[in-house]
Parts: C-alpha cells; sequence; structure tokens
C-alpha cells in the first residue's frame, strides 16, 4: 500500500539564503518529479514558491531518504544549513500540510490567495499517481472551500490593496473612476495595477521627470503631466495617489480647497504613499476629501490582519474536517484489496456452483437461481464491508483484512502456486 | 387571534435590530438572522394589517397608533427594497431599532387591535396612506444620512477598522438617499394635494404648518444638491428635515 512522504522547507525555519538555493520554477518542478517518479517507481509532486519547495512523494516503501537527498542536491553548498531547516512529514500530518497551504494558513499572509494557483501549477506540473492525485484534488477543494466559506481572504492584506478597498469604499464600483498618479516609481505602479484591477482607469501620470512618467503612462493607457501641471486634474479625477521622492509637499491645502469648488460636492480620496509626504496634512480637513498617509494605511491592514488571523480559526476547522476525510480514504485503500478478494472468492464459489448445478435446471430456472444467488451474497457481503471500511477508519483496517483473509483463507491459493 | 401577530412582527423586528449590532463585528450569520427576522417581521405585519382591514368597515388606521403601526409597515417595506442584499445590510442598524420602538408604542397604544372601526372618508384615507408612505422615504432617507455620517466620520478619523465592517459605499448612501427623498416628496406633494382638496377654511394647524416646512426643506435640499450639496452636508440637511418629520408625526398622532 503506497504511503505519503513530505519532505521540505520553508520560510519557517529556513531564511530567504537558504529558500532560493531549493527554489525552482515550474519546468524544473516537472523535470524533478518526473526524475523522482521513475527513479522511485512512485508519484512525485513538487511545489515551489518564493516561501517554500516541497516534495510530496507516495510509494509502497518509505520514500523520505531519497527525497531528502534530492533536496540537498538541490541546495549544493549549503546543503549542510539546510539540514536543519528540513521538515519531513508522513501520511496524514503530510496530507494536513498540504491543506493548511492550499488554504493560505501557512502562508506569511494568511489567507493571501496566489497559493492556491501554485499549488494548482504544482498540480499539474507533477507525475501524480492514485495517492498523489487524491491529494492535491482534495487540497484544491480545501483551499477553494475555505475561501468561500470564511472571510478569511475578503480583506486587503497589503497597502496598495489597502488602498483600492478605501476607495471603494468611499465610489462603490470603481469602473469609470479616474485616477492621478504622482509619481513614476513602483509603489505608484503597484497601486495603479491593483485600482486598474478594480475596474479604475489610471488617467493621467504625473512625474517630475516627465520621461519617467511617460513610461508608465503609456504602460497604463493614461496621460503624462509634469508635477506642477497637476492642479486642473485635481478637479476631474476621483482618486489621487501619490508616491513622489520630493522633498516637500507637492499638493497642498489650498490647491485641492480651489478644485473642490468645481467639484460640485463629488468626494475625493486621496493616498499619500510617499515619506517624506507629499500632501498638505490639512487637506483631509476639506469636506468631502479622504485623505490616507502610509502609516493610516498601515494601521488599516494591520486590522484586517488581524480580521484574518481570527478567522483562521474558522479555516482551520475546515482543513482539521477536510484532512480527516483523506484520513478515512487513505485508510480504506489498505482494505479494499481484503475486500475485493472476499468478494472475488464469493463470486468463484457462486459460478462453481451454477457450473456443477446447471446441467439439470432449464434456462428460466438458471436466469432464477443466478438472481436470487447473487442478491443473497449482495446481502450477506455488504454489512462486513461496511464494518471493515470502518475499522480502517478507525485505525483497526489491518487487524481485520488479516483476520478475513486468514478466516477466508484468501491469498493461500496464490500462496501455493 | 389576528392581533396578535404583532407578538411575532414585533419579536422578529427586535432580532433583527439585535442581529444587525452582531453584524458589525463582521459580516457573516448575524447579518443573516438579521434580514430573516425582517421578512419574518415584516410578512407577520402585513397579515396583522390585512387583518386589521378585513375587519374594519373604513380606514382602519385612523387612530394615532394605528397610524403608527401602518407608517412601521412603510418603513420596513421601502428598507427591504435594499436592505436584503449584503452590501446595505447595515442600513438596518439604523432602521429596525427604530422600527422596533415604534410598533412597540403603537402596540401599548392600541393601534395594532383588530376590532370594527368607525367609517372614515375615502379622501382622508388616501390622504393618510400618502403622507404616512412619504414619511416612511424620509425616514429610510434619514437612516441612510445617519449611516453616510457615521462612515464618512470613520473614514476621516481613519479608524483602522474601517474596512471591517461592511458599510454601503458613500456615494451609494449619498445617492440613494437623494433618491428616496424625491420618492418620497412625490408622496408627500400628492399627499398634500389630496388634503388641500378637502381643506376647510379655519382648519390650518401647526401640523400642516410643519408639514408644508418638511416639504420645503426636502425640496430645498433636491435643489441644492444640484449645486454641490452633497455628502456631509447634505446628510445634515436630511437629518435636520427628519427632525421636522418627527414634529409632524408627534403632532399629528399625539397633539389631535
Amino acid at each position: 500500500m503506497s504511503s505519503l512522504t513530505l519532505v521540505g522547507v520553508s520560510h519557517h525555519r529556513a531564511p530567504i539564503e537558504l529558500r532560493e538555493r531549493v527554489a525552482l520554477d515550474l519546468d524544473a518542478c516537472r523535470a524533478l518529479a518526473q526524475q523522482l517518479a521513475r527513479h522511485l517507481g512512485g508519484e512525485a509532486v513538487v511545489l515551489s514558491t518564493c516561501n517554500r519547495t516541497e516534495l510530496y512523494l507516495a510509494r509502497e516503501e518509505d520514500g523520505e531518504a531519497e527525497a531528502v537527498a534530492a533536496v540537498m542536491e538541490l541546495a549544493g553548498d549549503g546543503a549542510v544549513e539546510l539540514a536543519s531547516a528540513l521538515y519531513r512529514l508522513r501520511d496524514e500530518a503530510a496530507a494536513l500540510h498540504l491543506f493548511r497551504v492550499a488554504a493560505g494558513l501557512d502562508s506569511l499572509v494568511p489567507g493571501e490567495g496566489e497559493i492556491l494557483g501554485q499549488v494548482r501549477s504544482a498540480f499539474e506540473a507533477g507525475t501524480p499517481g492514485p495517492l498523489l492525485d487524491r491529494l492535491f484534488r482534495q487540497a484544491l477543494h480545501t483551499g477553494r472551500r475555505v475561501r468561500i466559506e470564511t472571510a478569511i481572504g475578503e480583506s486587503p492584506a497589503s497597502v496598495p490593496s489597502a488602498a483600492a478597498a478605501l476607495a471603494q469604499q468611499v465610489f462603490g464600483e470603481l469602473h469609470g473612476r479616474r485616477v492621478l498618479l504622482l509619481g513614476a516609481g513602483k509603489i505608484s505602479e503597484a497601486t495603479a495595477r491593483n485600482l486598474v484591477s478594480r475596474g479604475a482607469e489610471i488617467a493621467v501620470v504625473a512625474n517630475r521627470t516627465l520621461a519617467h512618467g511617460d513610461d508608465l503612462a503609456r504602460k497604463l493607457g493614461a496621460q503624462a503631466l509634469a508635477l506642477d501641471a497637476v492642479a486642473v486634474e485635481l478637479e476631474h479625477v476621483d482618486v489621487v495617489v501619490s508616491a513622489t521622492s520630493a522633498s516637500g509637499l507637492v499638493v497642498s491645502h489650498a490647491t485641492v480647497a480651489h478644485a473642490l469648488r468645481v467639484r460640485k460636492g463629488r468626494p475625493l480620496l486621496l493616498v499619500d504613499l510617499a515619506v517624506p509626504r507629499d500632501l498638505d496634512p490639512a487637506i483631509n480637513e476639506l469636506d468631502g476629501c479622504f485623505l490616507y498617509d502610509v502609516d493610516d494605511l498601515r494601521a488599516v491592514v494591520e486590522e484586517t490582519l488581524s480580521g484574518r488571523r481570527g478567522e483562521a480559526a474558522s479555516a482551520e476547522r475546515l482543513v482539521a474536517e477536510e484532512a480527516e476525510r483523506f484520513r478515512v480514504w487513505h485508510a480504506a485503500r489498505d482494505i479494499v484489496p481484503t475486500i475485493a478478494s472476499l468478494r472475488a472468492l464469493a463470486e468463484e464459489i457462486r459460478d462453481s456452483e451454477l457450473a456443477r448445478a446447471g446441467g439439470r435446471l432449464s434456462e428460466r430456472e438458471r436466469r432464477h437461481v443466478e438472481s436470487v444467488t447473487s442478491q443473497i451474497l449482495a446481502k450477506l457481503l455488504h454489512l462486513p464491508t461496511i464494518r471493515m471500511k470502518e475499522a480502517a477508519a478507525a485505525a483497526d483496517g489491518v487487524v481485520y483484512a488479516d483476520v478475513v483473509r486468514h478466516l477466508f483463507g484468501l491469498g493461500e491459493e496464490e500462496r501455493r502456486r | 387571534m389576528a392581533e396578535l401577530l404583532v407578538v411575532p412582527a414585533l419579536l422578529a423586528y427586535g432580532e433583527a435590530a439585535f442581529a444587525y449590532a452582531g453584524e458589525l463585528r463582521g459580516p457573516g450569520l448575524a447579518g443573516r438572522l438579521a434580514t430573516w427576522g425582517v421578512r419574518l417581521g415584516w410578512l407577520a405585519q402585513t397579515a396583522l394589517l390585512v387583518g386589521q382591514a378585513a375587519s374594519a368597515e373604513g380606514f382602519p388606521w385612523n387612530t394615532w397608533a394605528g397610524s403608527l403601526n401602518l407608517f412601521v409597515w412603510l418603513v420596513v417595506g421601502a428598507y427591504l427594497i435594499w436592505g436584503c442584499t449584503p452590501r446595505y445590510r447595515l442600513l438596518g442598524l439604523t432602521v429596525m431599532p427604530v422600527a422596533a420602538a415604534l410598533l412597540a408604542l403603537a402596540w401599548a397604544g392600541g393601534g395594532t387591535a383588530v376590532e370594527e372601526g368607525e367609517r372614515s372618508g375615502a379622501v382622508l384615507a388616501l390622504h393618510a396612506a400618502l403622507m404616512l408612505a412619504g414619511f416612511a422615504g424620509l425616514t429610510l432617507a434619514a437612516g441612510m444620512a445617519a449611516l453616510y455620517l457615521w462612515q464618512e466620520r470613520r473614514l476621516k478619523r481613519h479608524e483602522r477598522g474601517v474596512l471591517k465592517v461592511r458599510v454601503p459605499p458613500l456615494e451609494a448612501l449619498d445617492r440613494l438617499a437623494a433618491r428616496s427623498v424625491l420618492g418620497a416628496l412625490v408622496l408627500l406633494t400628492l399627499g398634500i394635494g389630496v388634503g388641500a382638496a378637502s381643506f376647510e377654511r379655519g382648519n390650518f394647524d401647526a401640523a400642516m404648518a410643519v408639514t408644508l416646512v418638511v416639504w420645503a426643506t426636502y425640496t430645498s435640499l433636491l435643489v441644492l444638491r444640484h449645486e454641490g450639496w452633497r455628502g456631509r452636508r447634505a446628510a445634515h440637511l436630511n437629518l435636520a428635515g427628519f427632525a421636522l418629520v418627527a414634529v409632524v408625526l408627534s403632532l399629528t398622532h399625539f397633539a389631535s
């Protein structure tokens, strides 16, 4: 019977210097899984993300030593340091771990959604057989279930996503909402992309160096402007995201106050991600203006993350439920050959007795006897089958299997041959 | 027997009010329980009103307590139009405690009894129904304005938990409040028109005067919106108008 082995390294015990030694892209994961499956004569899936590299093996014998050797080989010079960071899990513990990973419960940010796609890609690139196929399908189901049945993935987990969520809190749907970007750096771009993913339109990118602003504006389908020309734009946009490297204020209270006269009460959300700040803090006092700086957004993210941690308890319950379902299924696999042999023996006896009596029966009588004996067998074996599966789920499966094999002499014929 | 339906209606509204408070801790079961409380309570109250209408010879809600009963039914009915969607569920936090309290008051005042009432004229019945429906719409608009101000204050103060509670977007609250006011103003205008048609000289009283002030206030609100009076200022004006509505309801219910 196949047993499950997991060997891996993750952000919990290994610093990035170690993790990057064993990190693999999807093609390398596929190649390693194929190599392990071929070499060990079993099933293999390799999951590698920025936070973890894990090898899942299923084979008749214990595959731990081979899996450890494979990871050590990846680590090269860092194998000695890696040894203390490696974790090794078997069967139910390995399944529970994968379900927690798929649910985002083992991630740096609880409930983050990217990991589910990474688990799916690893599964598709792997070399699964019956055991790993079931394991990974159930892990993906668990990940989806946790995200549907709990609110763990609902709240923003980063400053850009918090900014976008605040925009939705003010405006609702962001389709058609116009955004003004001040600064063309990575932070501006990340926030812009988050807003665009929710339907907003980046209307203008204003930057001190017009050429840099022009590059980002082209990428986002926006208009590029010089920083000193943004005052007019404030009259037309809904959201302002600012992340310049300017040493002083870029937008003053008076500039926004002037723009508000033209806006006729339309609200304006301003997100200041720069340090030192670009936008005058007094802007928040203006009616219809909501100004958030980077500290405000971090506080919002921290709070929502604490909410995610609260939801994690519900998610853990769902994961444990799914892990138990997997354990029952896996344990039942121990008993399946015995059940199959018992049913085959019963069918064999029935067939031979029917064959012996066949000559003395008419066609109609033969069909009738066949039907009756088939029903007797089904009813007779139903309860023992159920009980054996229950015993397997309660970890007594092997004992029951041995007893049934002994009582009915299952396999003795083969052994004699 | 029909008058006993006020008990399940009141219990369901009360349950909804408490459950909406639970929804503040986070979206989930409490919100769904609240919504079902509103639905079941409203159905029970509908059955009660049908029972009252069937037993009475004319318009059965011409006492202050009776019209309060009808008013609560209209408010909750108007709330149900938006309140069932998860995004707007929290509006119930401002509407349902008021609805439960007013229904309890109507019950205490005998407005939920099922008995043969005296016949009242069709014009008076139409006038009262239109006015009450209009005031119900204004109550809903006031609920939205209150929710707007609460959430706007949280956003202005940068409260850490601002995204934890599922509150309707500010712009949507502002827009829906304005639409509710517009719908209510149409009903009020018709109600005032019907009332004016049967008006007798010398009967002009304080309730009528304040009703006209209410009408003027809300009309101003809609006109001013076009001039940029949105958001916080509109919400304040909305609540000021509702304070006048409360005066009118008090005058017509308790002083007459």
